[in-house]
């Protein structure tokens, strides 16, 4: 495995029946890369994105997840990734330190850790006024930037995210893509699954999965130039319509 | 006009969720509801289709009105809820006759109607609704609510979730749908799909933030935006925001969209204040604003 990849997928495989829902997809994330793994309903990419985070085993072929085997090492995978997803996974019956205690618990930190964490955390999200009320009270926005706080909570190498700013009013989503850059940029590794298309914008490279295979993969610059078009939803029209 | 909302406010115990919204739709106008999660736009659906009263104002809806006369809305609209609301364990065809019965009237009367839409569920018309993929569970759920063939149409949320070829497929229904006379009030988060409505109205906080067409809404921003890029992107915004001339910095793709609080800007001083940082690859281009500029200036 190369030194600087943290995801390794060669020749990726799943097979319900005699269906290929993954048909042999290959390829690499760096670390601090922002990845953007898209497709359409149906593609193949939540099948995918099983296998890599160890909760779906491949039919064959190769994949490595932070230096770790997908077939051998599923559960270690699991204590070095974070996940996020739109639909909201942190509890809106606990306050918002209760919810950093708990996940803190979950992920294994020690009572310390989670201390000096809850308190960081907060301090950088401007969460203060509201760490003693419950998650249910807080606007969707916030509650969005504290899931993917919480995901990074025990300093995973790769942090998985599903669609994690739809429905976000604007201003919130470049303040959550700003949380995003500065993972990035601190060497996490972001890998974001969606298909709205203008998440795609801010990903270093993305991959389009289409009926099970990767057929485009590339910055989102040079997929625009290479399918003459001015945005990403364009390069997705002209290849999943074909 | 199809639609009149007059001063209409609704409070939930702690939230206001519509705070005095005035505006109308023209019949056969194609308008968009444009505003994030928790903007206040189901609430305006659900006392425009008189499932819920407003605390304040009043509103009407193909000249009938929402509180006195919501028995004929309801035979007069078409309403698509946000959640998938059909019944899960009943086929396709089963679900769509149970509608036109409801409304007393049998899917060969209004056929035509639903023509182009159904032709492209009807391979699975024994299928569960529960077990349709979610481009065919939406298109059901329109073929349902317009089976009747109501004068208004609402439709809440109708691409959330869904992929851009099923989006772009359903504007193009929406469209067609409007050439044959029905007023369309539709709503998403979606900044992009704006521009193909005819009128839209910003909300945001049980606010309207502005109503015009798309193309005078981008007209309107006051700034010149520029885009500006550099070789690493969380250095380039923290710069940015910590420059103190700056009025704007949102994020833009791969680029960062800045306006400036001077009114002599030289896009050159900034190059070498973004130098001085330690960025190279230095780009700074004018570029023009698009709906969700708007909204962010607006909503500031």
């Amino acid at each position: 495995m190369n030194n600087n990849n943290v995801i390794e997928v060669q020749n990726l495989t799943k097979m319900f029946g005699d269906f290929t829902a993954v048909n042999a997809i290959s390829f690499e994330v760096e670390k601090g890369e922002i990845f953007g793994f898209l497709g359409a309903n149906g593609a193949g990419k939540t099948t995918a994105m099983k296998m890599l985070i160890g909760i779906s085993n491949p039919t064959s072929g190769k994949a490595n997840v932070a230096g770790l085997d997908v077939y051998k090492q599923a559960e270690d995978i699991k204590k070095n990734i974070g996940y996020m997803s739109q639909k909201f996974a942190l509890y809106d019956d606990l306050t918002v330190k209760e919810n950093i205690t708990f996940f803190g618990g979950i992920y294994g930190l020690s009572r310390k850790r989670i201390k000096e964490k809850s308190a960081t955390l907060i301090e950088e999200l401007g969460l203060e006024s509201v760490a003693k009320k419950l998650v249910g009270s807080l606007p969707l926005g916030w509650k969005q930037k504290l899931s993917f706080s919480v995901s990074l909570l025990h300093d995973p190498k790769i942090v998985f995210l599903d669609e994690p700013t739809g429905g976000v009013d604007p201003i919130t989503r470049r303040q959550f893509w700003e949380l995003i850059y500065k993972a990035a940029h601190q060497g996490t590794t972001v890998f974001v699954t969606t298909h709205y298309m203008d998440e795609a914008e801010y990903c270093d490279r993305v991959s389009i999965m289409v009926n099970g295979k990767i057929e485009a993969l590339d910055t989102p610059k040079k997929l625009k130039q290479q399918f003459n078009v001015t945005n990403m939803n364009d390069v997705f029209l002209k290849l999943a319509r074909g | 006009m199809s639609i009149i909302i007059s001063n209409i406010s609704k409070s939930y115990k702690k939230v206001n969720a519509l705070k005095n919204i005035s505006f109308d739709v023209k019949s056969g106008e194609l308008f968009g509801l444009i505003g994030p999660d928790g903007a206040g736009k189901t609430t305006l659906f659900r006392i425009l289709t008189t499932l819920l009263i407003a605390n304040e104002g009043s509103a009407k809806v193909a000249d009938f009105d929402v509180v006195s006369e919501y028995k004929s809305i309801r035979k007069s609209v078409g309403y698509m809820p946000g959640k998938f609301s059909l019944y899960q364990d009943l086929t396709v065809e089963e679900n769509l006759e149970f509608f036109a019965t409801i409304f007393g009237t049998t899917i060969d009367e209004n056929y035509d109607l639903i023509k182009d839409i159904y032709v492209q569920i009807e391979p699975f018309k024994n299928r569960r609704a529960g077990k349709l993929s979610g481009g065919m569970k939406q298109k059901l759920a329109l073929c349902c609510a317009l089976i009747h063939k109501p004068k208004v149409l609402f439709l809440d949320e109708p691409t959330t979730g869904v992929d851009p070829v099923s989006r772009k497929e359903f504007w193009e229904m929406l469209k067609r749908l409007q050439q044959k006379g029905i007023t369309i009030l539709v709503s998403t988060p979606y900044m992009d799909e704006a521009a193909l409505c005819d009128r839209i109205a910003l909300i945001q906080d049980g606010e309207i933030l502005e109503i015009d067409t798309p193309q005078a809404i981008v007209k309107h921003y006051p700034k010149q935006i520029y885009n500006v890029k550099a070789n690493k992107m969380y250095q380039l915004i923290n710069a940015l925001n910590d420059y103190k001339y700056n009025h704007s910095v949102y994020p833009f793709g791969e680029f960062v969209h800045y306006t400036d609080s001077r009114m002599d800007f030289n896009s050159k001083d900034l190059e070498v204040y973004l130098e001085s940082k330690n960025l190279s690859s230095i780009e700074i281009e004018e570029t023009k604003p698009t709906i969700e500029d708007t909204f962010m200036e607006l909503a500031k």
